[in-house]
């Protein structure tokens, strides 16, 4: 605990040592912005989906660019090498690393807070499909940054790691437009369907908290932690 | 013979393979307590790789290690907390100041915060990184990073220390500095050191491995190396006479094996080059034989084999008899 704890701590002050953070917390809210105006200048209703429908698409491309750094640095100046070496748990490491990036998502999550707050000030929103937007939008977030902590742990090179976390990610959320393809084959369809990451994040725009998502979210972000440790064991046997 | 209580590495028929690459073969050999221990070899002769295999990096194929009777893979948590490892590379956080860098792998090693502080007090006093303690690593020169790469080391005292290469790449006031650091480390620490330096090894360290194609080519003290080794060892003396005469005559003296002759650059004088066996000191001998004849001898010196003699002989036997037939 006291380990994954000083690695969280390190990896989060380091994020704001360099630019980065800073570069993408601005793009997303510049973007979200956007959304949050157009949605509400064309359709003049007092909702916060217009913002987060896109954001979870937003995050899909802002995540691995997050982590890309987490393990793929440490690979190329060779610090992997004393982090491993360390009387450290390979599950710390990546927990703590990825808690780091969770925490990074969440702060630039909880700035776009103030649309919400707008919308009360001059009108009478549902606050249902915001708060279940926004615990949606959180564990998308956390699933893309799983993914993109593993890219990262593949390759020393941040780049890559960000365009295979990007790609994987992809794949994942479009799957669901496969579905339509198979309309003969139920199961297929059904079974795509379920892996898909954007088929479960619209239930949550909807208003929507099903446990089956919530589960689903969360499956899927651990197995990504499972497999970063045990790729990161796998770097040892190389 | 060790005993367990005073072994604190012992590396036990450790093999390592890359697919079909073997870096390390059936490599065996313990430190006792308190040695610094010196792993020459040259590049590529698996040196890192079983430094690796020693600090818990990459397991063996085959074999074990153990590090202050904890073994490296059943108990690998346990024996990384008795280990402080200096990489080749000296890899460090750039971003992070030396004393923030410090603390980080302070807590790591599961030190608490009263003696956190005061330790790493201590060490960056030792280190005599003082005017940097609040410097971004990232703008240090070579020199620097490495005592701060010695510092992440030390910093939880560990029973053993492991330093691949620790003089590479530093200027040579720093180097001299680098190894009366680890000469004093050596009073409390056991410490392995790789190096590809000759002259390190027998200023620093009590004892060698030497360490050829991934096998063991030899274990003994830098000393010892040269007496057993020896083969032949070498007078060099110069004499003013006629060359071919005073060849004869060396050659004659019981224990030479050959005698080589060359021009020395003084007006007839030659300079001989006796080959004889080792263990014996035969200079008075070559000495009463030249002025027994009324030739005059300039100079007269005994040549030991170097280590890179020994090593040279034991890392590329073919190639050393090739050039040398």
């Amino acid at each position: 605990m006291r380990n994954t704890l000083a690695i969280f701590g390190k990896e989060f002050r380091t994020y704001f040592t360099s630019p980065m953070a800073y570069i993408i917390a601005a793009v997303y809210l510049a973007m979200s912005g956007f959304f949050f105006v157009q949605d509400l200048s064309s359709l003049q209703l007092a909702r916060l989906q217009g913002l987060l429908g896109p954001s979870g698409f937003l995050l899909l491309l802002i995540a691995p660019i997050l982590t890309m750094r987490l393990f793929a640095e440490e690979q190329k100046l060779g610090t992997l090498e004393l982090l491993l070496t360390a009387p450290v748990r390979d599950e710390e490491v990546v927990l703590g690393k990825f808690l780091a990036a969770l925490s990074i998502l969440a702060v630039m999550i909880v700035l776009t807070a103030y649309y919400p707050v707008i919308l009360m000030l001059f009108s009478n929103p549902d606050l249902g499909p915001i708060l279940s937007g926004y615990l949606g939008l959180f564990l998308a977030g956390a699933c893309f940054l799983a993914v993109g902590l593993l890219a990262s742990s593949f390759t020393a090179n941040q780049i890559l790691a960000a365009i295979l976390g990007i790609g994987i990610l992809l794949l994942f959320w479009l799957i669901s437009g496969a579905a339509n393809l198979v309309p003969q084959y139920p199961a297929v369809r059904d079974i795509l369907n379920y892996v898909s990451l954007g088929g479960h994040y619209s239930d949550f725009l909807r208003g929507v908290v099903d446990t089956k998502d919530v589960l689903y979210y969360l499956t899927f972000a651990a197995t990504c932690l499972f497999f970063t440790v045990r790729s990161l064991e796998t770097r040892r046997w190389r | 013979m060790l005993t367990d209580e005073t072994r604190m590495i012992d590396v036990d028929h450790v093999t390592k393979q890359y697919g079909d690459f073997v870096a390390v073969e059936d490599v065996t050999f313990s430190v006792p307590k308190g040695e610094i221990l010196g792993f020459l070899g040259p590049n590529g002769a698996g040196k890192t790789t079983t430094m690796r295999i020693l600090t818990g990096y990459m397991p063996p194929t085959m074999g074990s290690a153990r590090i202050a009777g904890y073994d490296m893979m059943t108990q690998s948590l346990e024996a990384r907390r008795h280990i402080g490892y200096l990489p080749e590379t000296v890899p460090l956080y750039t971003d992070m100041t030396v004393r923030d860098y410090l603390g980080f792998q302070a807590t790591l090693r599961g030190m608490g915060n009263p003696r956190k502080r005061a330790r790493i007090d201590e060490v960056i006093d030792r280190m005599r990184l003082q005017e940097y303690a609040d410097t971004l690593i990232g703008k240090l020169s070579k020199g620097y990073r490495q005592r701060v790469g010695i510092s992440q080391a030390i910093l939880h005292e560990p029973d053993v220390l492991v330093l691949d290469e620790p003089t590479i790449g530093i200027d040579p006031i720093q180097v001299v500095e680098t190894r009366q650091i680890i000469k004093d480390l050596g009073k409390e620490h056991t410490i392995i050191l790789s190096t590809h330096i000759l002259p390190e090894v027998s200023m620093v360290c009590q004892r060698v491995i030497i360490i050829s194609d991934g096998r063991l080519a030899a274990v003994d003290t830098p000393e010892n190396l040269s007496a057993r080794l020896g083969g032949p060892e070498r007078v060099r003396m110069v004499v003013r006479g006629p060359v071919r005469e005073v060849t004869g005559v060396l050659r004659d003296i019981g224990g030479v094996h050959g005698v080589e002759s060359e021009p020395s650059g003084t007006e007839g004088a030659f300079r001989f080059q006796v080959e004889c066996r080792a263990g014996r000191d035969i200079r008075p001998q070559l000495a009463a034989a030249v002025i027994q004849r009324r030739w005059d001898l300039l100079e007269l010196q005994a040549i030991g084999m170097s280590l890179e003699d020994i090593f040279l002989q034991l890392t590329t036997r073919e190639e050393y008899e090739e050039v040398h037939a």
